[in-house]
């Protein structure tokens, strides 16, 4: 697939402070994207560099081959779901997805059916007349997606757009949104600071730390083999345990677990000097009367249970490791929680480590 | 009762506050010369001295030309503060803010004197309807700007960038978005602003010209004792006006917040 956003050293600075350094990266037209990062990483500044509503300090951007140097937002073939929606609360429904077609030299009719079908993609139809501001948050969120999609615009930004909904409105529109890209087959790129949400919704996922690009890949790769402890711990939850190469590096010791092959274990790179191993929680079980671990077994001891209805984490402390493994573990029919001080058998496999620099 | 003492004090201070404007029209239409009970009967005959008396329609209508002036463009330069405060960023920006608010505070007869002197000695310019217009922009030109500070910042900053991602240009933008949505915070600050300069008596006494405006006028007449019914009929003619006006005002603010989906946190009444 061809490259439909290509940026190249893309910096942007606010005085001092260096929102953007020098971020690499290529979209392909028709994805899912999504820029994922903790607050302050400077993923809504890249999206808006992107939008033309900043800047760039340096670097180039072009979105379908042509260079956006100078290219006011107006001009570009971008729309934007803004994180506050954005709706303008003066004007109607039907007005503001119209909105973007004042300048559309098609007639008042045609234009009125426009609107229609937009309002009936985003599960609207009949709302027109409506006053924008009496309108609930989710609804507001399909007006903007729906001004946005009437231009049929080359790439759709998408600022949050679901972070001011409530848990079970989210998960809706989480999976609305995939519908509709699939639909309209319009490149998307999403900005979150969800990491759920990024996993749920994208073919490709950027994370932003401190204006760079930590890892860019897709879902199962970024959680399976992430690239540093960094990536790890902002997507899931991970145990990290430090680890030893040996010389020929063809084994690590790891502290609590003991010897295993490095062949064994995920990585996604060259790994040398200081390393760590990361577990997930769900990759550990604990052990119950008569059950024996497929491959490798250690002994612990329950620190900490927490419940959580379908789930139960415990924590577990084991000889040699300075802190306690997190495990999770389905809730069964007829497997009890166990409590604080119990003692607990730990399944685990060296296929579902990672090994991590640091 | 525990706050009766508080009820007293708030019945008092209110009599203090509207009593002797309660006397305005009932001096107005009382048939006598001198202000003083008892009330000697029924008369509109002052309201008929009033509108005959040129002089004082020429200071009315230059006035009201002057608040009308005012209006228009301290709201005009009110709405271009309060859109950067509320939107730009630029560097020293609290303390120029700051600078443009302090005429709210400054004494009147400083403003006064001081652009007495920078009008007639530095500029050499004369004195007419002007020079109080603009000493009029100075000082209403904060109030213009607290109004529709407020109305800016009841607005989401991303709407008028999502015009402009729409395919409209900054300006048209502006128009066709922000304008509508600040345009009942215009409307009242117009009004204060008018209301203002209309009874602004200092800065009219130091610097209107040859043609007096009415609050000037209004001094000068109270030499004459028999002229002072005459005032009392325009006094309460002021009061109705610009209760009025204020009305308006505060009614256009509330239908801004409300057509902004915004709770109300408090007016001007």
């Amino acid at each position: 697939m061809t490259a439909l956003i290509e940026l190249k050293g893309v910096e942007k600075h606010y005085g001092d402070y260096h929102a953007l350094r020098g971020i690499d990266l290529e979209i392909r037209a028709g994805e899912f994207f999504s820029l994922l990062g903790p607050s302050g990483c400077g993923k809504t500044t890249l999206l808006r560099t992107i939008a033309g509503l900043e800047e760039v300090s340096s670097g180039s951007i072009r979105i379908d081959g042509r260079d956006m140097k100078g290219v006011a937002a107006n001009h570009r073939p971008t729309n934007m779901v803004f994180q506050s929606y954005a709706v303008f609360p003066h004007l109607t429904v039907a007005e503001n997805v119209g909105f973007g077609l004042r300048r559309d030299p098609r007639g008042k009719s045609e234009k009125a059916r426009a609107v229609e079908e937009a309002l009936d993609m985003v599960g609207l139809a009949g709302y027109g007349k409506r006053r924008a501001h009496a309108l609930s948050g989710g609804q507001r969120q399909r007006v903007a997606l729906a001004r946005a999609l009437i231009l049929k615009p080359k790439v759709l930004l998408l600022d949050e757009p679901l972070s001011a909904l409530d848990r079970l409105m989210r998960e809706q529109m989480q999976l609305e949104l995939i519908r509709l890209q699939r639909q309209v087959g319009i490149t998307f790129i999403l900005v979150t600071h969800d990491q759920e949400e990024a996993l749920v919704m994208s073919d490709r996922i950027a994370v932003m730390f401190e204006g760079e690009i930590g890892q860019l890949a897709d879902p199962e790769t970024l959680y399976r083999r992430p690239a540093t402890k960094r990536v790890a711990q902002f997507i899931g939850k991970m145990n990290f345990l430090p680890g030893a190469l040996s010389a020929d590096r063809r084994e690590i010791d790891i502290a609590g677990l003991g010897r295993v092959a490095t062949a064994d274990l995920a990585t996604s790179g060259e790994i040398g000097g200081a390393v760590s191993v990361g577990i997930r929680p769900e990759t550990l079980a604990i052990l119950f009367e008569g059950e024996t671990a497929p491959r490798r077994e250690v002994q612990g001891v329950v620190s900490e249970v927490v419940y959580y209805g379908d789930m139960t984490y415990y924590d577990v402390r084991v000889d040699g490791i300075d802190r306690p493994l997190t495990v999770s573990m389905k809730n069964l029919i007829g497997r009890p929680v166990l409590d604080v001080g119990a003692a607990a058998r730990l399944a685990w496999d060296e296929r579902a480590l990672v090994l991590l620099p640091g | 009762m525990r706050g009766a003492p508080l009820r007293v004090y708030t019945i008092l201070y209110l009599l203090f506050l509207y009593a002797p404007i309660a006397l305005l029209p009932l001096f107005a239409f009382n048939d006598a010369t001198i202000i003083a009970f008892p009330l000697s009967g029924f008369t509109t005959h002052w309201f008929t001295d009033l509108v005959a008396n040129a002089a004082l329609r020429q200071a009315v209508g230059n006035s009201l030309f002057i608040a009308a002036m005012t209006a228009i463009f301290a709201t005009l330069l009110g709405l271009c503060a309060a859109r950067a405060g509320a939107m730009a960023r630029f560097p020293g920006k609290g303390g120029i803010i700051g600078f443009v608010m302090l005429p709210l505070v400054l004494p009147e007869i400083i403003v006064a004197v001081s652009l007495l002197i920078v009008l007639r000695q530095v500029l050499g310019l004369n004195l007419n309807n002007w020079t109080v217009i603009s000493a009029h922009v100075l000082i209403c030109t904060p109030f213009s700007i607290a109004i529709l500070n407020g109305a800016f910042q009841n607005l989401d900053p991303s709407i008028e960038e999502a015009a402009m991602d729409l395919g409209e240009s900054r300006f048209s933008a502006f128009r066709l978005v922000t304008l509508p949505l600040v345009m009942p915070g215009i409307i009242s600050s117009m009004l204060i602003a008018f209301t203002i300069s209309l009874d602004e008596f200092i800065i009219a006494f130091f610097l209107t010209g040859a043609n007096p405006t009415m609050p000037v006028y209004i001094w000068g007449l109270l030499r004459f004792p028999a002229q002072l019914p005459v005032i009392m009929a325009l006094g309460t003619i002021l009061v109705a006006l610009s209760v009025t006006l204020l009305i308006i005002a505060e009614l256009f603010r509330r239908r801004g917040l409300a057509r902004a989906g915004i709770k109300d946190t408090g007016g001007f009444l």
